[in-house]
């Protein structure tokens, strides 16, 4: 005799009463985590955005006048002019200078232990680089002032350097007395942002599918070969972000650079010139201002252009890894 | 004995390969070994993956190597253009002679012996550029630079490999990976035939493709095989039945080291395998 299915058998694949609220808790508590992250970071944004502007909403300063070149925010030593040029500048050519020294050393590095090394090479520079990411920047700024200023002020002062023909020239620049330079805060943020570069592209390379190097080995090139035409175009993009990503962190770096630029306000003319950033400026002189002042608006309109450098380089990894994936 | 081979063989393949090289010399003009391995061993570390294999490959023919997973054929095959040198721990005993020269000669330039003996993998591997410069790839890397003389190579190495037509409209706007796997796997071919190269290796080439581009590639073995000696290693019996002039039974032993059991004229390793585990394999009984 057939059983037939009662209305009480049918009700136990229904949902019990507090089933649904049960499955949508984990669910709502995420999405509230999620949301109030969101929240934070454009409110944030917002916030710096409504303060930066306010050197031009209220103070009235026209917005040409943060692209000259005269940095006088006191009103007590007369005209002022909020000219941020020389900050702009200076960021920017101490990140540019900083990349240029550590994206071969890094990329060098990273190629070496993806493709070269042995091992047990492996197994102690991995490490070491962790390490490397790990040490406080205000440590690299000591470093930097202790010894890397004192090594570029007596080195390039007398001795060797100074004789050479040009060279010699360059550093006897009157700047370059106490060591001071845009030079030392370049070298300071190559080696702070090396480590970085370097995992990230080695993370490229490794992504590379092997089947390419053993093709192109089997038709018979060197393996400098395989590296140069197929690896290296392979993983570009891979590189080109580990870049950007060490250039963001090289235009946001505030303490170690401070330390060894010299904070001149001017707008830098030579590698062995004392200048500097917006983020140098803004942890210089925040102490120095009364809030709702001009002085204190132009500070947040520094923040606001940094803000819209490291955005920018943000969409920039991003539109170089969609590339990557349409690849 | 011919009558039933899967394909007609010339009677002048039909010598078995295992047999002493034939001393006079009329019948040695038309017998050429491209390669011959004497007491090939190869180990991984400590562990034998192939024991003491000696065997001999005539010019113009193909060799097919058959036999269980794990037997060891793929292994054999890489050292014939020493790619066990990537292997870390691989090492190699015994000599693999490429036209009498023994390749594990330390002095031998791996990068002169890869350009004559190329290599076909079982997953297509084109490089991510254009189909054009998949192909020009191996010659512009020895300094072929003269615009002419590459497009020239270019066509006629995919003609060879039986993909100019398909692809000759958008040999220089479409991108190798962009092909379909069978048209990939041609399109290795014709990289590898771009160098010049006198041996191709073929790594189970079929492996990853759909029946009518195996049978695309197994056409395309009989026609190379007219200019090229090729070594194919194939799970797959009755590829190496239909394509193979030669076949090596190659299976492990109790210590899980692979060896060849025989090596004949594939119409006769198919039908009167000297061996009684080859004919176990074939017949399906084992393997």
């Amino acid at each position: 005799m057939v059983h037939l299915a009662t209305p009480d058998r049918r009700a136990s694949l229904r949902a019990r009463p507090g089933f649904r609220e049960r499955i949508d808790l984990p669910r709502r508590v995420v999405f509230v985590a999620a949301a109030s992250m969101i929240g934070v970071v454009v409110l944030l944004l917002a916030f710096i955005a409504w303060q930066g502007l306010q050197l031009f909403l209220k103070d009235g300063i026209p917005i040409t006048q943060i692209f000259s070149a005269e940095w006088q925010p006191d009103r007590m030593s007369g005209t002022v002019n909020f000219g941020l040029l020389p900050f702009i500048a200076g960021t920017i050519f101490v990140t540019v200078v900083a990349l240029v020294i550590s994206t071969p050393l890094s990329v060098g590095l990273a190629l070496f232990l993806s493709e070269v090394a042995p091992q047990w090479a492996k197994a102690i520079v991995q490490p070491a680089l962790e390490i490397f990411v790990g040490i406080p920047s205000v440590v690299w700024g000591w470093l930097g002032l202790t010894i890397l200023v004192p090594f570029l002020s007596d080195t390039f002062q007398q001795g060797l350097v100074v004789s050479l023909p040009v060279l010699g020239e360059v550093f006897r620049a009157p700047g370059f007395r106490t060591g001071f330079s845009w030079l030392a805060g370049s070298l300071v943020l190559s080696i702070m942002i090396l480590p970085t570069v370097t995992s990230v592209s080695y993370d490229a390379f490794r992504a590379v599918p092997q089947e390419l190097r053993t093709g192109s080995l089997a038709l018979g090139t060197t393996r400098w070969q395989a590296i140069r035409h197929i690896l290296v175009p392979a993983a570009l993009p891979g590189v080109l972000t580990a870049v950007v990503l060490g250039m963001t962190r090289a235009a946001g770096e505030a303490l170690a650079v401070q330390m060894v630029i010299g904070s001149s306000p001017v707008f830098p003319r030579a590698i062995t010139q004392p200048l500097s950033t917006l983020t140098s400026q803004i942890t210089l002189e925040m102490g120095n201002t009364v809030f709702g002042e001009p002085w204190q608006d132009a500070l947040w309109t520094m923040s606001l252009v940094l803000l819209v450098i490291s955005i920018t380089s943000v969409v920039l990894v991003r539109v170089i890894n969609s590339r990557r994936i349409a690849l | 004995m011919l009558a039933t081979a899967p394909h007609p063989v010339p009677s002048v393949r039909a010598i078995d390969v295992t047999a002493p090289v034939v001393r006079d010399e009329a019948s040695a003009a038309t017998i050429s070994i491209k390669i011959a391995t004497e007491h090939v061993s190869i180990m991984y570390g400590e562990k034998v993956a192939v024991r003491d294999v000696s065997l001999q490959v005539q010019a113009r023919s193909i060799l097919a190597l058959i036999g269980p997973s794990g037997s060891g054929k793929s292994t054999f095959l890489r050292c014939f253009n020493r790619m066990n040198d990537l292997i870390p721990g691989a090492s190699v005993q015994g000599a693999v002679c490429l036209e009498g020269e023994n390749v594990m000669d330390p002095e031998v330039s791996v990068v002169e012996l890869r350009r004559r003996v190329g290599m076909v993998f079982q997953r297509p591997n084109p490089f991510p550029m254009s189909i054009f410069e998949n192909v020009a790839y191996g010659p512009r890397r020895r300094g072929m630079n003269d615009r002419r003389k590459l497009e020239e190579l270019v066509e006629t190495s995919l003609k060879r490999a039986a993909l100019w037509d398909e692809v000759k409209d958008d040999l220089r706007r479409k991108s190798g990976l962009a092909l379909s796997g069978g048209q990939q796997q041609r399109l290795c071919i014709a990289r590898v035939l771009a160098t010049d190269p006198e041996v191709i290796l073929m790594d189970e080439p079929a492996s990853a493709l759909d029946p009518v581009s195996t049978l695309r590639i197994e056409e395309l073995m009989r026609e190379l095989r007219q200019a090229y000696t090729i070594v194919i290693v194939t799970h797959n019996m009755q590829q190496a039945a239909r394509v193979s002039d030669v076949t090596a039974f190659f299976t492990m032993a109790e210590d899980r080291a692979g060896y060849l059991v025989e090596v004949g004229p594939t119409g006769r390793i198919f039908t009167r395998p000297t061996e009684r585990l080859t004919e176990d394999y074939i017949s399906g009984r084992f393997g």
